[in-house]
């Protein structure tokens, strides 16, 4: 493996005493997108300020290209010089967005020709160039923010560094900008650390996932890895997990286990011995619905729950149901489409079977 | 009333005409005043600018002695620039009391405060997260503190029009520094005072409306370039 293009090692930021950040290990390939999720206050954007140069660690290192940064010393400002960083504020200069867009080219002392031209580029590939001449101050929160990504892209950064870019917009404009930060990724292959706490962002952008909580890396992986098979219950619950529950490997036959959960019986695939407690884990859409008194069609799900729909709260294209499966197993949720919740007739009280394959199941060891 | 309306024909007409002596105290009342504040921006804004941006033990202190020193009264001021200045003074052998220097350095004390307060005001009013934003753009500490100075550019401007408005105005420094000779350190302030006591009304009034013209007429200019370029 090649050597990452940024790493962190043995990472800590102490305030007022207190460790909010402790990353013993972190890196980052060239080309890729790291995506940083995690809960309000995880430590997120602390990273993000660590490894963009821009606050000292307490202690530990950052490493560029395998070079060690060189804190407090002349040297770090060319190294800062190799990043850009946008953040959740677009923080636009008083001036024009052609002059904002051109600011980090003239701090670099760009000759003026290049300046003019990256401009050009940038403003025209962030769909922008009808602003140029327009004060800053006057640009809605969309255009204010594609001022700033196209400030941050003009560099041409080794590393990019974006701090929650979209979660001040409105879904539409969060959307669109979303997609197009996704196709300009693409085709320039920069680097990216993504910090956000939005789970859908981290799907649609990152390559590889890093969750983030109380200032400490519980897990780093592929998406799937990170969403599919959480190893723990706080990354469980943060990427989507709703429903939890505590239980033991009872039985195992030609890969398949039997979980116990207070006396039900659960099956799963999974590597865990018998004996051993699990928690099992399930994706609220992972989950099927129907009406107890509705004969089962030829269903190759090998899990069958009873109970009753308890409470259901409308998400607009969705229903989050959560199904009361009685004192053993306590409350399921799953989500539902807007036209099934119809056609089944839910309702408070309704009986209801919900079922699942064992290959929805995921267990942790515990 | 008569006299107010006999002192204003006559001050107008003594603007027109020109008089010399009026000239020279109005100019001397620009130079001076205006270098005191040009003085006082040099030294107050990178002084409000360290306060406002820094951390360090007795910041707190120093704030408010720079926000009490914006209301420093100019006889107190006046008494203790004349104190070193004098003959015997610490800085006695400068031999400056009694020159427009010995003005400009007590207008430049009564200034500096203004500019720095309102510098601290001006840099903390800006948002805090800029900072990091510009330093993640590449901004060295110089190209920093300087794009700062920008961003905070009306309130810093506003700051120089208080520090101007301070010193233009004042009259008791001026007088004890200053002493308020003629063709040498008269000035608009001093020169009101002299005459409204001697009982020449025509003339105190002549040299107030032209100090409120000479006022006017920097705020003007300095509110040009403030506005300069701005859509509502």
């Amino acid at each position: 493996m090649t050597v990452p293009i940024l790493e962190g090692a043995d990472l800590a930021v102490l305030y007022a005493g207190q460790r909010v950040l402790d990353v013993p290990r972190i890196e980052v390939q060239a080309g890729e997108i790291l995506a940083v999720i995690g809960p309000n206050g995880a430590g997120k954007s602390t990273l993000l300020r660590v490894l963009g140069l821009l606050e000292p660690p307490a202690s530990g290192e950052v490493r560029l290209r395998g070079r060690r940064v060189p804190w407090g010393s002349a040297g770090l400002l060319a190294v800062r010089r190799r990043f850009a960083t946008v953040f959740q504020e677009p923080l636009l200069c008083d001036a024009t967005v052609e002059a904002n867009v051109a600011l980090p080219l003239r701090l670099r002392r760009r000759p003026a020709g290049e300046v003019a031209a990256q401009v050009t580029v940038w403003l025209r590939r962030l769909g922008i160039a009808h602003l140029a001449k327009r004060g800053a101050r006057s640009l809605s929160g969309g255009e204010a923010q594609r001022a700033s990504l196209a400030r941050a892209f003009a560099v041409r950064p080794d590393v990019l560094l974006l701090d929650e870019p979209f979660a001040a917009l409105d879904p539409p404009t969060r959307d669109e900008l979303l997609r197009l930060l996704q196709e300009l990724l693409r085709q320039e292959s920069i680097t990216t650390i993504f910090v956000t706490h939005d789970r859908e962002e981290a799907l649609r952008l990152g390559d590889r996932i890093a969750v983030m909580m109380g200032g400490r890396l519980h897990q780093v992986g592929s998406p799937s890895a990170v969403f599919g098979r959480p190893i723990t219950e706080e990354v469980a619950r943060f990427v989507g997990v709703e429903t939890i529950l505590a239980g033991r490997v009872t039985g195992e036959r030609a890969g398949l286990l039997t979980v116990e959960v207070n006396g039900t019986k659960i099956e799963a695939l999974g590597a865990a011995a018998v004996g051993e407690p699990v928690l099992v884990c399930l994706r609220p859409e992972d989950l099927v619905i129907r009406r107890l008194e509705a004969r089962a069609g030829r269903e190759s799900a090998r899990n069958h729950l009873e109970g009753r729909v308890e409470e259901a709260i409308a998400l607009g294209a969705q229903y989050r149901v959560r199904i009361a499966c009685g004192p053993a197993l306590g409350g399921v949720i799953a989500l539902v489409t807007k036209q099934s919740f119809d056609d089944l007739g839910l309702e408070r009280g309704t009986p209801v079977v919900l079922t699942f394959k064992a290959s929805a199941v995921h267990l942790i060891r515990r | 009333m008569e006299l107010i309306w006999q002192g204003m024909v006559q001050a107008v007409r003594l603007i027109l005409s020109g008089d010399p002596q009026v000239l020279q105290i109005t100019w001397l009342s620009l130079k001076v005043s205006a270098a005191a504040t040009f003085l006082s921006l040099i030294a107050g804004i990178p002084a409000g600018m360290v306060l406002a941006l820094t951390r360090f033990p007795g910041r707190g202190l120093l704030v408010a002695l720079v926000n009490t020193g914006m209301g420093l009264p100019p006889v107190v001021v006046g008494l203790f620039v004349s104190i070193f200045l004098w003959r015997s003074g610490p800085l006695g052998f400068l031999e400056l009391l009694y020159t427009p220097t010995a003005i400009v350095i007590a207008q430049f004390i009564i200034a500096a405060p203004i500019v720095t307060g309102l510098t601290i005001a001006a840099v903390q009013q800006l948002n805090p997260k800029l900072r990091l934003q510009l330093l993640g753009l590449g901004a060295s500490r110089g190209q920093l503190l300087w794009l700062l100075m920008r961003e905070a550019r009306l309130p810093l401007l506003a700051a120089a029009m208080a520090g101007f408005g301070g010193v233009i105005s004042e009259v008791g420094a001026s007088m004890m520094v200053g002493g308020n000779i003629q063709g040498q350190t008269r000035v608009l302030t001093t020169a009101t005072v002299l005459e409204t006591g001697k009982g020449n009304f025509d003339v105190a009034i002549a040299l107030s409306l032209l100090l409120l013209a000479l006022t006017f007429a920097v705020n003007y200019l300095l509110t040009w370039i403030q506005q300069r370029g701005r859509t509502p």
